[in-house]
């Protein structure tokens, strides 16, 4: 399709871009450039990059693990009460983060529902260690995944999975092997907006897993606590999360969506 | 009218988009226009305090307007450092109470607030949850690796001052985590996530049967101390200077020691 592209469409577009763009483009003007070298060299941001990284894809592992089946769930299978189901996997969306974090500790410290289980059965607390940072990235990060991969399984041709049906395939197998390559970008886009929520997560990450250096202390963490006495490192700090982030989503979105 | 409903899906945004520029020229003619009107008709007094005042100052705000017919305090409570950078963004702002003299002295240095005055001082103390599960009597037993502590970041205000008292008792304490904020200190040993922490005696007091608090001789070498200023821009204009004089007044010290905090 060519022809004029029409301004009604063209303004707000542009408008849009220059709300999104802005605020980076204010991070980019403040930024001391002429002390960025010495501030990078600080083993505390390198441990931070680290830790965010490590635990924003450990946190996405777990949420194809487990999200993947209950898109399919919400999109496949009729069940009593599924409208319901469905809601409620989105409440981490509008649940403010902080929020999530105190329920997390209701259910999974070391006081909680479960956690005192799990602390009494096998010595595990989560609360203050690198597994409690996962769960808590993994907690917000999950309906960004599940909603893409539901939506991706309900634009998905089904003849094709009737049709492996019809050809003796179980309903495993036909997940496997027909429905999974079909709706694979629609995977992969969650995945990519998944990892990107918990690269950024803050107020769950610092109610549930708190705030220790190399251990809990991921790159927003950081960002927060420069923030309060050296507002300069706390830019520094913002652009490199910013930097990692788009090279390899850049990265990413070339080598697995082949869009031009 | 599919298509009518679409034109306006596209020239809402924009007209909002308008608005906004417009307003945001509006506002700077009303901001200037505002200490005009304020000789003794000024409704409006707009308090930035640190959060650890919220419960104090709320109360004094309400004595105000009693005293003051007419007039509303609003307040904006929260961390003393960012309050002083929105402050030093130009936030509208009359009077100023911060949690320590460094974060007000950001402010005066940049000559938007008068003379500060320290108004109260605030202590540490050991909170540890209801019936004290690891049996802590004193800040030694922090030390003990087995004792779960949660300490404020040395970034605010609480955590440099837990490092000084820490400092004067020569322990080392190995925290599970550095806390953005007292409060959220707190949280942790009200849930019973760790064993104890080191936070205000204020916040100890405000926490209720929850939390017990526990003094340690230390924290004599750690006190905080509240410095309160007027800001020169003060759109209200000498409301902001008698909003102060009521904090400093016998009654407005008998709310603050109530509270726990010290008189100066």
């Amino acid at each position: 399709m060519s022809g004029r592209v029409p301004w009604a469409l063209m303004v707000p577009a542009l408008a849009g871009m220059a709300f999104l763009v802005l605020p980076l483009a204010g991070l980019l003007v403040r930024a001391p450039w002429s002390t960025l070298a010495r501030r990078l060299a600080e083993p505390q941001v390198l441990e931070a990059l680290r830790l965010s990284l490590l635990t924003a894809t450990a946190a996405t592992a777990v949420c194809l693990i487990f999200g993947v089946p209950l898109a399919w769930l919400l999109a496949r299978v009729d069940f009593p009460g599924r409208r319901l189901v469905r809601a409620l996997v989105t409440v981490p969306l509008v649940l403010p983060p902080v929020v999530g974090g105190v329920a997390l500790l209701l259910v999974l410290g070391r006081r909680g529902l479960v956690g005192q289980w799990l602390d009494h059965a096998f010595g595990i607390t989560l609360p203050f260690t690198t597994a409690g940072v996962v769960v808590a990235e993994a907690f917000v990060a999950m309906p960004f995944l599940v909603i893409s991969v539901e939506g991706a399984l309900r634009a998905a041709d089904r003849r094709f999975e009737e049709a492996a049906a019809t050809l003796g395939a179980s309903r495993w197998t036909a997940f496997r092997r027909v429905t999974l390559p079909l709706i694979a970008p629609g995977v992969v886009a969650g995945g990519v907006l998944c990892w990107a929520r918990a690269l950024g997560e803050f107020g769950a990450t610092i109610t549930f897993a708190g705030n220790f250096p190399g251990r809990t202390q991921t790159m927003p963490l950081a960002v927060y606590l420069a923030l309060e006495t050296e507002p300069e490192a706390a830019i520094v700090l913002s652009l490199v999360l910013l930097a990692v982030s788009v090279i390899i989503l850049a990265c990413l979105r070339d080598k697995w969506v082949n869009s031009p | 009218m599919s298509r009518r409903l679409f034109r306006w899906a596209v020239a809402a945004p924009l007209a909002l988009v308008l608005a906004a520029g417009l307003t945001g020229c509006g506002s700077g003619t009303a901001d200037t226009s505002a200490p005009a009107s304020s000789g003794g008709t000024a409704k409006t007094l707009t308090v930035f305090a640190a959060a650890s005042l919220t419960g104090t100052f709320t109360e004094l705000g309400k004595t105000f307007e009693t005293a003051h017919p007419g007039t509303t305090v609003k307040f904006n409570f929260g961390s003393s450092a960012t309050l002083a950078q929105q402050i030093t963004q130009d936030a509208p702002a009359d009077v100023f109470a911060a949690a320590s003299p460094a974060t007000m002295k950001t402010v005066t240095d940049a000559s938007l607030a008068g003379q500060p005055t320290t108004f109260v001082r605030n202590r540490l103390e050991i909170a540890v949850p209801a019936g004290n599960p690891a049996k802590v009597k004193g800040l030694k037993d922090l030390a003990d690796p087995k004792t779960k502590v949660a300490l404020c970041a040395e970034q605010v205000p609480c955590g440099a001052a837990a490092v000084k008292a820490l400092d004067a008792a020569g322990l080392t304490v190995t925290p599970v985590t550095l806390e953005q904020d007292v409060k959220a200190t707190l949280t942790k040993v009200e849930l019973g996530e760790v064993d104890a922490a080191l936070v205000y005696k204020t916040d100890v007091i405000a926490a209720g049967d929850k939390v017990q608090g526990i003094p340690f001789p230390e924290a004599e070498k750690a006190i905080n101390d509240y410095p309160i200023a007027v800001l020169t821009k003060a759109p209200a204009g000498g409301l902001a200077k008698e909003f102060v004089d009521l904090v400093l007044s016998p009654q407005g010290r008998d709310v603050l020691t109530k509270a726990g905090f010290d008189a100066p």
